[in-house]
């Protein structure tokens, strides 16, 4: 699949000096889901921005659809729409002049049967004529969605979508998201919630201090990084891990009848079959098996975590 | 060309325009029904008339130089300051327009804002006085000009004001004693003669005096140099907005 953008080498400082980005260089492949990770001040929002053109960027390129940003920027924005961290709306206005003007900024010949549908798709077309100070906080979300929408974009930039919203309008949001993806939008979402990550990308970046320090897809990241935790619950309890199960760094719970071993799911290190034959060789019988798999939340703290140590020693 | 974008900031900024039409149009008409009031009656009865027109007549151009002149700038400056401070900026500047287009935008209805009230008030005036314009076209001439130059002005008040409160410093501390002292209520041949040359140094004198000329041909300064004046003042405005787009000062740094 070809890439839709090509960022190289970008950095930015802040009027302060600051220095919000450092030599990023990030690819992102047509229709794709991609999330980008990391924590406060990482640099997300001002990655994001700078590819749309909000913020000036010092060095690099930026590239979409193989095209400059800078020196084709009628055509290259014209190609890209933007859902802001915040609910930053004119409260005044109405839904519906809300996104036709949008529409108008980018450039496009109003079209009320495409904003029409959009509205409707979107859940929003019994607020058309609603002003904007009297939705809810879903809504507005939801509008701003549409107003990125309005001039048909194809790659679609989503800065924090669901940050204070709650779980069932989040869960709404993530349908959306897919929807847009099935019909061909490319997506690049920053989130603080790995699990929307986890939910809707097809690989995810991890950001700290303005740097990239990790790029693949989330399975296999998760896959890579991930460990998995056996969980044996056994009948009858037992005093100390001893025998043929002590070569297992096996944990024993407050019960004394629960043995956990954690294993990293890339190494070939723990074989379940033989550790399964020693718990049998050594006399215990089994009540229940349990595995856990970390997730991309416990991916990210650890990486993160290491990333900073780093920079501390360096 | 973004024709389209260009429309929906005009369209968008008149939509507000519509929205306070109440406000925008009832402020100017009173404040213009007390000047003539305050100047047309009551000093005008002691000053009946100056260069053989008629007082209350003669402040009339004075008195829409001086609403042209706050509500270019205050409009303009306003309208974009307003999506800086709510953070609506981020799609005008995501958008493919030029920086010329947004300016475009912009400064187009705030200068319209401003025609529409400057008509206002000459029909206002109209009810007090006798408005004669000899001139219309000039007058069109100048009206247009002034409302386009100073909405420019209050542009780059709108990219630099740090707060609400910074829109109304450079309006109320420098531009509304320029208009006063600038002739609006009175020719400079009627001060002492140091102060007619200090007043020469004020550069809305020779707008208001240009502007005059158009109602009732008569004039402090020379017609020529009222239009230098408010050239240059435009192309000032213009490379100084354009200098500061074109390095991101205050949006995009």
């Amino acid at each position: 699949m070809k890439n839709i953008l090509e960022i190289n080498n970008i950095t930015k400082f802040y009027k302060n000096s600051v220095k919000a980005l450092e030599n990023v260089n990030l690819n992102i492949k047509e229709g794709e889901i991609f999330a980008l990770l990391g924590p406060n001040g990482a640099g997300k929002s001002t990655l994001i921005n700078s590819i749309c053109g909000i913020v000036n960027f010092n060095t690099g390129t930026i590239k979409i659809n193989n095209m400059d940003i800078v020196k084709n920027y009628r055509t290259t924005r014209k190609m890209t729409g933007i859902v802001p961290q915040e609910l930053n709306l004119e409260s005044f206005e109405t839904v519906w002049n809300n996104v036709n003007y949008s529409r108008g900024l980018f450039g496009k010949k109003p079209d009320h049967n495409y904003i029409e549908k959009l509205l409707k798709q979107l859940s929003l077309w019994d607020k058309k004529d609603n002003k904007i100070k009297e939705l809810s906080g879903g809504m507005k979300r939801r509008v701003l969605i549409a107003k990125a929408l309005s001039h048909q974009p194809k790659l679609l930039f989503l800065d924090e979508p669901t940050a204070s919203v709650d779980v069932e309008l989040r869960k709404d949001m993530w349908d959306v998201v897919k929807k847009l993806n099935e019909n061909g939008v490319t997506i690049i979402l920053t989130t603080h919630y790995i699990e929307e990550a986890e939910e809707l990308s097809d690989r995810v970046a991890v950001i700290n201090d303005g740097k990239i320090i990790l790029v693949d897809e989330k399975d296999k990241l998760i896959k890579k990084l991930g460990e998995k935790t056996i969980k044996i619950e056994l009948f009858e309890p037992i005093e100390k891990i001893s025998g043929n199960l002590s070569k297992y760094n096996f944990t024993l719970d407050q019960t004394n009848k629960i043995i956990s071993h954690t294993y990293n799911l890339n190494s070939n290190t723990t074989d379940i079959t033989e550790l399964l034959n020693d718990v049998k060789k050594d006399g215990y019988e089994i009540k229940d098996i349990n595995t856990e798999q970390s997730s991309l939340e416990e991916i990210f703290i650890k990486l993160i975590k290491e990333n900073n140590n780093e920079l501390v020693r360096n | 060309m973004n024709w389209y974008g260009i429309k929906a900031i005009y369209i968008h900024e008149m939509e507000r325009f519509r929205r306070t039409l109440f406000q925008s149009l009832a402020s100017p008409i009173i404040t213009t029904s007390l000047y003539f009031v305050v100047f047309g009656s009551a000093i005008g009865s002691r000053i009946t008339e100056i260069d053989g027109i008629n007082y209350g007549s003669y402040i009339v151009p004075g008195m829409i130089m001086l609403t042209i002149l706050t509500q270019s700038i205050s409009n303009a400056s306003f309208a974009f300051y307003f999506p800086r401070f709510t953070n609506t900026i981020y799609e005008i500047l995501a958008a493919p327009l030029s920086s010329f287009e947004i300016v475009l935008g912009f400064v187009g209805a705030a200068a319209s804002k401003s025609l529409i009230i400057g008509c206002v008030i000459i029909l206002t005036a109209n009810f007090f006085v006798d408005v004669r314009i000899d001139h219309p076209l000039l007058m069109m001439f100048f009206l247009i000009l002034t409302s386009i130059t100073f909405a420019l002005f209050g542009f780059i008040i709108g990219m630099y004001a740090e707060g609400f409160e910074g829109l109304q410093i450079i309006p109320i501390l420098i531009i509304t004693p320029l208009v006063f002292l600038g002739g609006s209520f009175y020719s400079i041949n009627m001060l002492p003669e140091f102060w007619q040359k200090i007043s020469l140094l004020n550069p809305v004198l020779y707008l208001i005096s240009g502007f005059r000329y158009s109602f009732y041909e008569v004039s402090d300064v020379s017609l020529f140099t009222s239009t230098l004046t408010i050239l240059t003042i435009l192309i000032g405005c213009i490379i100084f907005i354009t200098y500061t787009f074109s390095k991101g000062y205050r949006i995009k740094d």
